[in-house]
């Protein structure tokens, strides 16, 4: 790797890590916004045109407020809590291809962090460690009710882990590899019909292994209807009823910007990643009809792969937060049940359909 | 090996927090940066997927278990046993015996090193590992895989609620 390339990938790290915080402030205004939509409500509509200034507020609000250390609290680990879960949700972009490469002459920039023949392994072990900053958080509160937030996440994770590892066993079975680069580029076909893309996603081939996906995804980033360790009915604010201030803020930042990853590992996984229908005659269009030099239509082309891979991570927000102000929170024995008897046996059930259906030369 | 040694002398420090610190929660924190380390020194042989694989399995998983078991039964310095003075000298020439067994054994061992003309690259990697386990060790491979699947469903069984039980 030369020093050149080494400048770009810089730059493209440093665009996702700014990317992925914008993206995380805007959430909370997006949340309010559907939120009130779906109550048919204002919202918020004060701080500059259509409220759009909010998230400032906010921050200025989270700057300023008081920090606050309970007694008895460990002192350290109350602080590592906070860093911990915003460290672990900023890791887990690192992998994830938001585009092809493009090129300029000779320099060949691949538009995702870094590419590494495990990527979907990282991203799952990046994800496990995700609990500890809600563990050690909630039990150096010095609280109960933070400590039973606490346990609640440790034993909602471990278990919802499982079933998403075993549906991304039926994906990896049909795939062969563990870069997400290769998966996502695996579904498209270069020739044939072309609006036949759609159907070479793999939540066409996996309706099944996405379902289970998508519903441990809810569980893994917290998020109602499995909020269960920050449950305010039963448990005042859960894992973070001690936090103020901007230690509260990196918890509810670090939890947007677990929705943002699982949404973008969805996308890759099951959503063609940056595939885009009507792609190669896009391309054919960009080359034969206009005046665009070879090398910028193909830039052209990939940047609208930037364009609908965003679009897709932008529909699976919208989706998180339609399911939160629609849907009432389960119990914590329903939720154990759910993960443990229904989902874990569903997804080997759907291992073993899918290892017939290869066998079987229906799917490949 | 720069890297090497700084990793080495991580792992080496969180281990010794691991056994030193009287608070079991910090015990368990230290031994996750202890697993980190590991994995760090897993990456330097080129082996990503075990790197991988280390951090999901201990530090993300069997290490949740520890913090929830210690967190539940809410130990601390104060709930920690007093051993009696025996036990810890026992304790002491038995960890001591160890390690005089240890360093005689490896004292003596010479690196094997590798030839640079000759190495494979991929040796460590997910594919050419794939490769071994399912054509060499096939066998206990999928021994050990039906041991885990025992294990997996014995662990839903005793989940799900008997006829009658009822708990809330």
């Amino acid at each position: 790797m030369t020093f050149e390339t080494l400048g770009w990938q810089g730059l493209v790290i440093l665009v996702i890590f700014g990317l992925s915080l914008l993206i995380a402030t805007y959430c909370t205004y997006a949340e309010r916004v559907i939120a009130a939509f779906l109550q048919d409500r204002v919202g918020p509509d004060r701080a500059g045109p259509y409220g759009l200034a909010q998230p400032l507020a906010d921050a200025v609000k989270m700057f300023t407020k008081e920090e606050f250390f309970p007694g008895g609290a460990s002192k350290a680990l109350f602080t590592f809590g906070p860093c911990l879960a915003m460290t672990t949700a900023l890791m887990s972009s690192a992998v994830i291809p938001f585009g092809n490469a493009v090129q300029f002459g000779s320099t060949v920039v691949h538009l995702q962090g870094i590419e590494i023949n495990v990527g979907m392994l990282y991203v799952f072990g990046i994800v496990s460690l995700g609990v500890y900053g809600v563990m050690i958080g909630g039990w150096a509160s010095n609280n109960k009710f933070s400590l039973l937030g606490a346990i609640r996440a440790a034993s909602q994770n471990i278990s919802y882990e499982l079933a998403m590892g075993l549906a991304l066993i039926a994906v990896l079975m049909m795939s062969g590899t563990l870069s997400l680069r290769e998966i996502t580029l695996q579904q498209t076909h270069p020739n044939g019909w072309h609006l036949g893309d759609i159907f070479t996603w793999n939540v066409f081939k996996q309706p099944i292994g996405f379902i289970i996906f998508l519903v441990c995804a809810f569980a893994e980033t917290n998020r109602t209807p499995f909020d269960l360790p920050e449950c305010e009915t039963e448990l005042v604010g859960g894992y973070h009823t001690e936090y103020s201030s901007m230690k509260l803020g990196l918890y509810l930042f670090a939890e947007y910007i677990n929705i943002i990853v699982v949404t973008a590992v969805m996308s890759v996984l099951y959503f063609g990643g940056f595939n885009y229908p009507f792609q190669y005659e896009f391309l054919d269009f960009l080359t034969t009809k206009t005046s665009l030099s070879p090398d910028w239509a193909h830039n052209v082309f990939v940047l609208m792969g930037v364009v609908a891979m965003f679009s897709k991570i932008f529909t699976g927000i919208f989706f998180f937060m339609w399911v939160r102000w629609t849907l009432p929170r389960f119990r914590y024995d329903q939720l154990m049940r759910l993960g443990w008897t229904i989902l874990i046996p569903l997804a080997i059930f759907n291992i073993l359909l899918t290892g017939g259906l290869i066998t079987f030369g229906v799917i490949k | 090996m720069s890297l090497f040694l700084f990793l080495s002398f991580v792992a080496l420090l969180s281990a010794l927090g691991v056994v030193l610190t009287k608070n079991p929660v910090h015990s368990v924190l230290f031994l996750i940066l202890t697993f980190f380390t590991l994995s760090g020194h897993y990456l330097l042989l080129n082996a990503q997927f075990l790197a991988a694989v280390n951090i999901i399995v201990y530090a993300g998983a069997i290490m949740v278990l520890f913090l929830f078991v210690i967190m539940f039964l809410n130990l601390n310095e104060a709930t920690e046993p007093q051993k009696p003075l025996l036990a810890k000298v026992a304790a002491t020439i038995a960890g001591g015996m160890l390690l005089l067994v240890l360093v005689a054994a490896l004292r003596g061992v010479q690196p094997a090193g590798y030839n640079a003309a000759t190495f494979n690259s991929q040796v460590g990697m997910v594919d050419k590992l794939g490769l071994v386990l399912f054509q060499q060790y096939q066998l206990p491979f999928e021994l050990a895989s039906i041991l885990l699947l025992a294990a997996m469903v014995g662990s839903v069984m005793l989940g799900k609620r008997e006829t009658g039980e009822r708990n809330f």
